[in-house]
């Protein structure tokens, strides 16, 4: 009898062993992995309205969505073969080194020791941002500097948190923080009052704002603290993974500057300039370079819209965040965004 | 009675023999197992170049933490600030323990009251807080405090410089320096002696019967030496008074609404399990027991804390470590509430670094170690009440 106890022993030692073997994902098919399971699996923030929030009837929505949607287009052909998977501020790079998600498309800002110690690759930044302080307009407050001794409610372990520490030594000034992980409660305990600041990325208070009871209730100061540029992530060691979310990015970006949108792209598809016959899949091959069909970025624009379009929808002037392009804007137009040539 | 040893020989009929062998096995195993998972976990790390080791603890960590019972910086390292989450865990289980303690004790005895109205309210008492998430209890003490006290700009102001807001409670505090300090350690000695000298009394008044009467001495003993260390150091008295600043209550001591809602919220569940192990251990005290004391001519209040108490302290004790320890493991539900303690800590320092394996293992290595602490403590204190047989 003893000795089948102990044979059950070994056995279940030797199951966990294998499983835990297993789960040691090989980095460099990412493509393949996709590809065989029919959809891809992007790592998206909570509810944070503009990004990613799923809308009444439950369809992820959102600038960091459409993203991943380009990226599945331009692998499948179809924008919807996504799977979204909401990702805690604290558990997202794990989510993405483990396998667990394809891509981390989740307002993510791009850092060195990121880049350097985390095992993951960013691609290009897709949204310029830096970090704001939102306060109550009832404080009066015109800077960033006067707010000496304020309490500031923050998001935990972000660059945000070392950043508005060292803005406030820079400063020579002091702030209590007040440090909550789940955003809801974030917001619920600013709004409350018990904080007289929110810090966060800009583009992240004009969405916390656009949800209050009445937004003109609160400004968004004009210091910006940091640069935020917020780009996808893959993991390191793929790097045909990685050039192919860096070239749909860049190719929704060049859609824009080239004047190609979700309407036009047909007539597109017949223009003259090589460029477009390149990018559209008309002549050369491209797509095949990267392990694509040659309409990869036909589908891509075909299924989210160019760049302009996609900003527009989701974060632009008519929508509750009302963020004007600024910094993410066309080089042609005084902007950032400059894609690298499709040749 | 002595147990005859036979010589050990190599035979693998002999059940002993296969004992070892089968304990043996076991201990490779574990070991084995060990050993694969930290070999995978380390090679599959640096195959996805992932820092590792623990060398990020000594770098700047360069969050700011608002509560501290320690001097700390953003400057600071990494391995301060976990201290800084160690304390506040501690203090705050501490705290949540001595208040769970005292309500529970008075509940738990309530129960048994013969009054109905009592008893019935504190039935209701325990149920209501028994049968809650302690989660959903600490959103509501932190939603309570925050959304109904007002904004610290309309404060209530309970006394003279004493502020009720939403930011927190301030009064008005001692501006500390080691001649306090000093002061502090000196009381806090001259208790000790007097508390040495009454056992000393008791001994003696037990063992000769006579009442030698020394109480001053012992009052003495304990007023004495700071009141000198006083004379000697006369230390200035400055008060630092909170005032109401641009934005914040500057100056004075402030008990911030995180902190009180996680206090209150894991004292009063944890008070409800106190309540019920103290009633079952006085429950567990024989009625004879009670109504001997009663005949001798006790009053109700001293059968209790004479007769009843003492002995049902044995029952007590060993329920209590775990209510203890799960006092000290829930405080880890602070970060849902915005309390820095040494998990916020940690996910912070996680976050940062990238590193999520060392962090995690250093607040369980942590939250281990104190928990058998605690344990041991209370394991020490339950073998000094047990009952001596004789």
């Amino acid at each position: 009898m003893k000795s089948t106890w102990v044979k059950r022993f070994v056995f279940a030692l030797l199951a966990a062993c294998a499983v835990l073997g297993a789960t040691a994902a090989s980095a460099q098919q990412t493509l393949e992995t996709v590809k065989k399971r029919g959809k891809l699996v992007c790592g998206v923030s909570m509810n944070v309205a503009g990004f990613a929030y799923a809308d009444n009837k439950g369809v992820m929505q959102g600038f960091d969505a459409d993203v991943c949607r380009a990226v599945a287009a331009a692998v499948f052909g179809a924008p919807d073969k996504v799977d979204f998977v909401l990702t805690n501020i604290n558990t997202r790079f794990q989510a993405l080194q483990s396998g667990e998600i394809d891509i981390l498309s989740r307002q993510t800002t791009m850092t060195f020791s990121r880049e350097a110690s985390l095992g993951l690759d960013f691609g290009p930044t897709v949204f310029y941002d830096g970090q704001g302080i939102m306060v109550p307009a009832k404080l009066g407050v015109a800077s960033a500097k006067e707010l000496n001794d304020a309490a500031i409610c923050i998001l935990p372990g972000t660059t945000t948190l070392q950043n508005l520490a060292d803005f406030f030594r820079a400063n020579n000034g002091k702030f209590e923080s007040v440090v909550f992980e789940n955003p809801d409660e974030l917001r619920n305990t600013f709004f409350s009052g018990r904080c007289d600041a929110l810090s966060s990325d800009r583009s992240d208070l004009a969405s916390i704002r656009a949800v209050a009871k009445n937004p003109a209730d609160y400004v968004i100061l004009p210091d910006t603290i940091s640069k935020e540029p917020l780009a996808p992530a893959v993991r390191q060691g793929d790097d045909n993974w990685r050039d192919i979310v860096s070239f749909t990015a860049y190719g929704i970006i060049a859609a824009e500057e080239k004047g190609i949108t979700q309407a036009n792209i047909d007539e597109m598809a017949k223009s003259e300039d090589p460029e477009i016959q390149r990018m559209l899949g008309v002549t050369g091959d491209l797509g095949p370079m990267l392990g694509l069909d040659n309409k990869w970025l036909y589908n891509a624009v075909k299924g989210v819209g160019n760049y302009g379009e996609m900003f527009e929808r989701n974060l632009g002037e008519k929508t509750a965040l009302g963020l004007t392009r600024g910094p993410n804007n066309q080089w042609t137009n005084g902007g950032l965004l400059y894609a690298a040539p499709f040749r | 009675m002595r147990v005859a040893l036979t010589p050990f020989r190599l035979n693998f009929r002999d059940n002993r023999t296969r004992g070892i062998l089968y304990q043996c096995l076991c201990v490779a195993g574990v070991a084995a197992g060990g050993f694969y998972l930290f070999s995978n976990v380390s090679q599959n790390l640096a195959r996805q170049s992932i820092a590792t080791g623990f060398s990020y603890l000594w770098r700047e960590a360069g969050f700011v933490i608002s509560q501290s019972p320690i001097d700390y910086q953003p400057s600071d390292s990494y391995a301060k600030a976990l201290l800084v989450g160690i304390l506040n865990t501690i203090r705050v289980s501490i705290l949540a323990s001595v208040l769970a303690t005292i309500v529970g004790t008075l509940v738990g005895i309530g129960r048994l009251s013969s009054n109905p109205l009592l008893a019935r309210l504190m039935l209701l008492y325990v149920e209501a807080l028994r049968n809650v998430p302690l989660l959903l209890l600490l959103f509501l003490c932190y939603a309570v405090i925050v959304t109904i006290l007002p904004p610290v700009r309309d404060a209530f102001q309970l006394l003279p410089f004493v502020f009720l807001s939403n930011s927190g409670l301030a009064v008005p505090s001692l501006e500390w320096s080691s001649d306090h300090t000093i002061i502090a350690a000196a009381l806090v000695a001259g208790l000790g002696l007097a508390f040495l000298h009454a056992r000393h009394l008791r001994r003696r008044r037990i063992e000769s019967g006579a009442d030698q009467s020394a109480r001053p001495l012992v009052g003495a003993l304990a007023i004495v030496p700071p009141a000198l260390v006083w004379l000697v150091l006369r230390p200035e008295l400055n008060l630092s008074l909170p005032e109401l600043g641009r934005f914040r209550l500057a100056g004075g001591a402030h008990l911030t609404p995180e902190f009180v809602a996680l206090l209150v919220g894991l004292a009063l569940s944890a008070s409800a399990n106190v309540a019920e192990i103290v009633r079952s251990g006085i429950l567990s005290i024989r009625k004879g027991q009670r109504e001997a004391a009663a005949a001798l001519g006790l009053r109700p209040s001293h059968i209790m804390r004479l007769v009843v108490l003492p002995q049902a302290l044995r029952v007590i004790i060993p329920p209590m470590t775990s209510a203890y320890l799960n006092v000290f493991k829930n405080s880890s539900l602070a970060i849902a509430i915005g309390y820095p303690d040494v998990v916020m800590v940690s996910n912070t320092t996680m976050n940062q670094t990238g590193q999520a394996i060392e962090p995690i293992a250093l607040f369980m290595l942590v939250y281990l170690s104190l928990s058998i602490a605690i344990s041991l403590f209370m394991n020490w204190y339950n073998a000094r009440v047990a009952l001596r047989e004789r």
